[in-house]
């Protein structure tokens, strides 16, 4: 008897190797027709490694030549692109990050060449300024763990951010702010989770309520109270930076890691914690559990219903920690719409990230990083409008959610209430 | 001797459906009790009372001797009842051991999860009732026969003394079952007591110490195993005499009807799930595609109906090729498909059976005229079809949703049947269906086949194989094991093959 077995490579499998080995090909090629063809010989450009204020030792910049470098990026893409037609890499992720790199890399050698770019400065604003967008996909890990989807995190970090100014405000104690900020998150967050877990709303209809509601609601406290001339209300201050001995000297990853304020590290701690409830613990498994297959949780005695509404508020906490970053943990004040999209850029890195604690914290990272480069590009002045910079984080958003990179596949019962 | 559990004059009422009525059933310690009853019984009703999913209306429930209230799962389990449902409670995508110590998870210094500890339990189990499994195998990797030991160490790990097994031989081969019946053995023999819910007859016979009978909702009778007949345990379930045997005329097959080479056919998650077969169904004969679920029957007929693209090879209806076309394009070529899931993919529930009834030439005359759909065509169409099909509705303008599944099932029998077809490809015809509608059904497939129709019937279920097939194909992994005369085969033979062993093959070895 025999089995006739198909080749170990299947034709689709086949087709993907030969349309990531065409797309780094095309990327090399992109990277010579934009940025070699471009760049002068005899230029050099100049990446800052030393941000100024910062404690870390003093490191000389990197100098490079410009042509040469653009070239040996150029080389690399097209070299591990025809490695990718020929045999085939594995890893989907190494891939990906060799194409970003070359062509990141390639791009701010032209963009700065003859100039100078500080890419340590670039890469601290990375990690700040994916804080909300990883608080508000880790918002949405804890609680679609469980099986409920909370697309209301725009909404929660809305009403969080003002209400952490202006607690702030009116006790001169950022600390007061931030538990009020984090408690009304909770808040909010629990009244979701009454409204689609005990009455069974559409999932989705609740959250884009919450959203509409935060809008309309700080909207209006802001326009009739928060912008009067004394700014009695609406002036805290923000955290101060908090340098951490001796792991602040460290160059580069000093400045980056270890002199930010409080939300920054409650976030990094917040990824760890989660990670450890999720994977580690009881509570963790049982969260596993109710969110792949709540019958079976039921029918060995878990109670579904405490651990859903138990996870959607730990959620609304976390975003109203995501919401106080706004205001006292960055600008001092609140302004109308000012987490732009914040909270709906965090569900697509949640998203990114598989669901996962660090998976979205590495993707939150990624759009912050488009998000400072964006910001980093406009003092260079280079030939780009900046409104297409301006774009940047919101096109990876959208080239993330089409799944072209690799598919996520969410908890089994994601966003489905539970019937006995 | 006193009795592990008794049941006394247990009732539940649904909305307008009496589940049960005054049940009473006992018990014996280390015994098998065999709950036998037809689907829609009340068999599963009844379990989900006892282990604390439904409150009874009425009614006691006694372990050993005392009485005692089961509210939730947690009462069941601490009054040591553990249950190994009909659709496995596993979560896929976790391991063995986290499924096994979900609910009850021991910890290291009161916050971690104990991996080790329950392996190690886990592992004592197996050695103990000879259950063999890894404990850090994922469930999605696991055949279900595996599954199901997962299931009952899942039980055994939280020392229940008291097993239900609901339908349990439902999903595995005639091997598993063996395998299945041993293991029951041994739980016996450590001091188990086991209700074993069925609705299969020779297994009863073979594994149960007692026989309890329940239909609609009511004990019909207890029997002892050494008096039962496979016949006489029929007629107490259906309540009146039953032909078991499907009466046929040999097949009198003609030119091919449809004919498959080398199809490859992935699946909706990219996976390849039907993996290079080729066969042919001629005119006039019904092809059995047997198999355990889930080795590449959905997909071979959702590739043959339209329903998913395929991969590589052909699929010829009559000589033309019609891979790759439309389901519609398929179904007006004369193809007809009774789907498995007939609620989601043979019926729109929330539709009247008027509008079921025309659901595949709703757009072409008499149903409709241009863009205006004809009401009278469509109710004389429905009234004859209702009749003719003997459809048990209180007229054609209900909705599909409220009938029984065996009506449902016999409209959508009446809707494909009655358009001139040349292939008809039935999935799952019966499953979950009275006796009665079993018996009918499978007189119209055999109608079809004597009328010149080639037909495919993909069934889990052998004993349906064998009863309506002339030849017989086992699909193991996607691919065909063999194909074979149906006077030829026997369930041992197809057992091995849908275990994915070739017989011929171990002889030689």
């Amino acid at each position: 008897m025999k089995i006739s077995t198909l080749a170990n490579k299947t034709a689709s499998e086949k087709r993907k190797q030969i349309a990531y080995g065409i797309v780094l090909l095309l990327a090399g090629f992109l990277i010579y027709l934009f940025f070699g063809r471009n760049v002068e010989a005899g230029v050099t450009t100049t990446f800052g490694l030393n941000i100024a204020g910062s404690q870390a030792l003093k490191v000389p910049d990197l100098i490079v030549p410009a042509q040469t470098t653009v070239y040996m990026m150029m080389a690399l893409v097209v070299f591990v692109g025809a490695f990718q037609l020929a045999r085939g890499v594995r890893s989907t992720g190494l891939l990906l990050g060799i194409l970003a790199f070359t062509f990141v890399f390639a791009f701010l050698t032209w963009a700065a060449q003859a100039k100078s770019f500080n890419l340590a400065g670039m890469l601290s604003s990375m990690l700040v300024r994916a804080t909300p967008i990883a608080l508000a996909a880790l918002c949405g890990v804890i609680s679609e763990r469980s099986a409920v989807i909370n697309i209301g995190t725009e909404g929660i970090m809305l009403i969080s951010a003002q209400v952490a100014v202006v607690v702030g405000t009116l006790t001169k104690n950022l600390y007061a702010g931030l538990l009020a900020a984090i408690l009304i998150g909770g808040v909010v967050a629990a009244l979701h989770a009454v409204l689609v877990i005990r009455f069974k709303v559409d999932q989705i209809v609740s959250g884009v309520a919450i959203n509409i509601f935060g809008a309309g609601i700080t909207a209006f406290i802001s326009s009739r109270f928060l912008q009067s001339g004394t700014n009695a209300l609406n002036n805290s201050g923000s955290f101060p930076i908090i340098s951490i001995p001796i792991l602040s000297k460290i160059p580069i990853l000093g400045p980056m890691l270890f002199e930010n304020n409080i939300v920054v590290y409650l976030m990094a701690l917040t990824v760890i914690a989660m990670h450890i409830v999720l994977f580690y613990t009881p509570w963790g498994l049982r969260t596993r559990a109710v969110g792949e297959h709540p019958k079976a949780a039921d029918t060995l005695g878990v109670n579904i219903y405490l651990i859903r509404y138990v996870n959607v508020i730990v959620g609304g906490l976390i975003a109203g920690l995501g919401g106080a970053y706004f205001t006292i943990g960055s600008v001092g004040r609140f302004d109308e719409a000012m987490t732009a999209g914040k909270g709906f850029i965090g569900l697509a890195a949640m998203i990114f990230g598989k669901w996962n604690p660090f998976g979205a914290f590495s993707s939150s990272l990624l759009f912050g990083f488009a998000d400072s480069l964006q910001v980093k590009l406009q003092i260079l002045r280079i030939p780009i409008p900046s409104e297409f910079l301006l774009m940047a984080p919101y096109i990876i958003t959208m080239i993330v959610l089409t799944g072209i990179i690799g598919r996520a596949i969410p908890p089994a019962a994601d966003g489905q209430p539970y019937e006995k | 001797m006193t009795n592990a559990l008794e049941l006394q004059g247990i009732t539940k009422r649904f909305p307008g459906v009496l589940a049960n009525d005054q049940i009473s059933i006992t018990l014996r310690e280390g015994k098998i009790l065999a709950l036998l009853g037809e689907n829609g019984a009340g068999k599963t009703t009844l379990m989900n009372i006892l282990y604390g999913l439904y409150k009874p209306d009425e009614g006691k429930i006694l372990v050993r001797g005392k009485e005692v209230e089961i509210q939730n799962p947690n009462d069941a389990i601490a009054n040591g009842i553990g249950m190994v449902h009909q659709h496995f409670m596993l979560v896929p995508v976790m391991t063995v051991t986290e499924n096994v110590m979900l609910g009850v998870e021991p910890t290291k210094n009161g916050v971690f999860l104990d991996q080790e500890k329950v392996a190690r339990r886990i592992r004592e189990i197996s050695e103990q009732y000879g259950l063999e499994v890894d404990p850090s195998a994922y469930i999605k990797d696991l055949p279900v026969g595996i599954q199901q030991r997962v299931e009952i160490i899942k039980v055994l790990y939280r020392q229940a003394d008291i097993l239900i097994l609901d339908e349990p031989t439902a999903v595995l081969t005639p091997q598993e079952v063996e395998g299945l019946f041993k293991i029951l053995e041994t739980l016996i023999k450590k001091g188990k007591s086991i209700i074993f819910i069925t609705h299969k007859l020779k297994e009863v016979l073979n594994a149960a110490d007692d026989i309890t009978v329940i239909r609609l909702g009511k004990v019909v009778g207890s029997i002892d195993p050494q008096e039962a007949t496979p016949e006489k345990l029929a007629t107490m379930m259906v309540g009146r005499d039953v032909n078991l045997v499907v009466d046929k005329q040999p097949a009198k097959p003609q030119a091919a009807a449809l004919a498959v080479t080398d199809l490859a056919v992935r699946d909706e998650n990219e996976n390849l799930s039907v993996r290079g077969i080729s066969f042919e169904v001629r005119k006039g004969e019904i092809l059995g595609i047997a198999g355990v679920q889930g080795n590449g029957q959905t997909e071979l007929v959702y590739a043959l109906t339209g329903l998913l693209p395929v991969e590589s090879g052909e699929i010829q209806l009559l000589g033309e090729p019609i891979h790759n076309a439309t389901p519609r394009a398929i179904l007006e070529r004369g193809v007809a498909h009774v789907p498995e899931d007939r609620q989601r993919h043979g019926l729109i529930l929330s539709f009247p059976i008027h509008d079921n009834l025309m659901l595949c030439t709703y757009y072409k005359k008499p149903f409709a005229h241009g863009v205006v759909l004809q009401e009278k065509a469509i109710f004389s169409n429905a009234e004859e079809l209702v009749e003719q099909y003997d459809v048990r509705t209180p007229n054609i303008y209900v909705n599909v949703g409220t009938l029984s599944g065996g009506n449902q099932q016999k409209v959508i029998i009446a809707r494909e049947f009655s358009r001139p077809i040349e292939l008809l490809i039935a999935s799952q015809p019966t499953r979950g269906l009275d006796v009665g509608s079993i018996e009918y059904i499978h007189k119209q497939i055999i109608k079809k086949r004597d009328e010149g129709t080639g037909v495919i019937v993909v069934s889990s279920e052998l004993d349906e194989i064998l009863a309506l097939s002339d030849r017989i194909a086992v699909m193991y992994k996607g691919q065909i094991m063999d194909i074979l005369d149906a006077k030829k085969a026997n369930k041992e033979y197809l057992g091995l093959l849908m275990a994915g062993i070739h017989p011929s093959e171990t002889s030689k070895n």
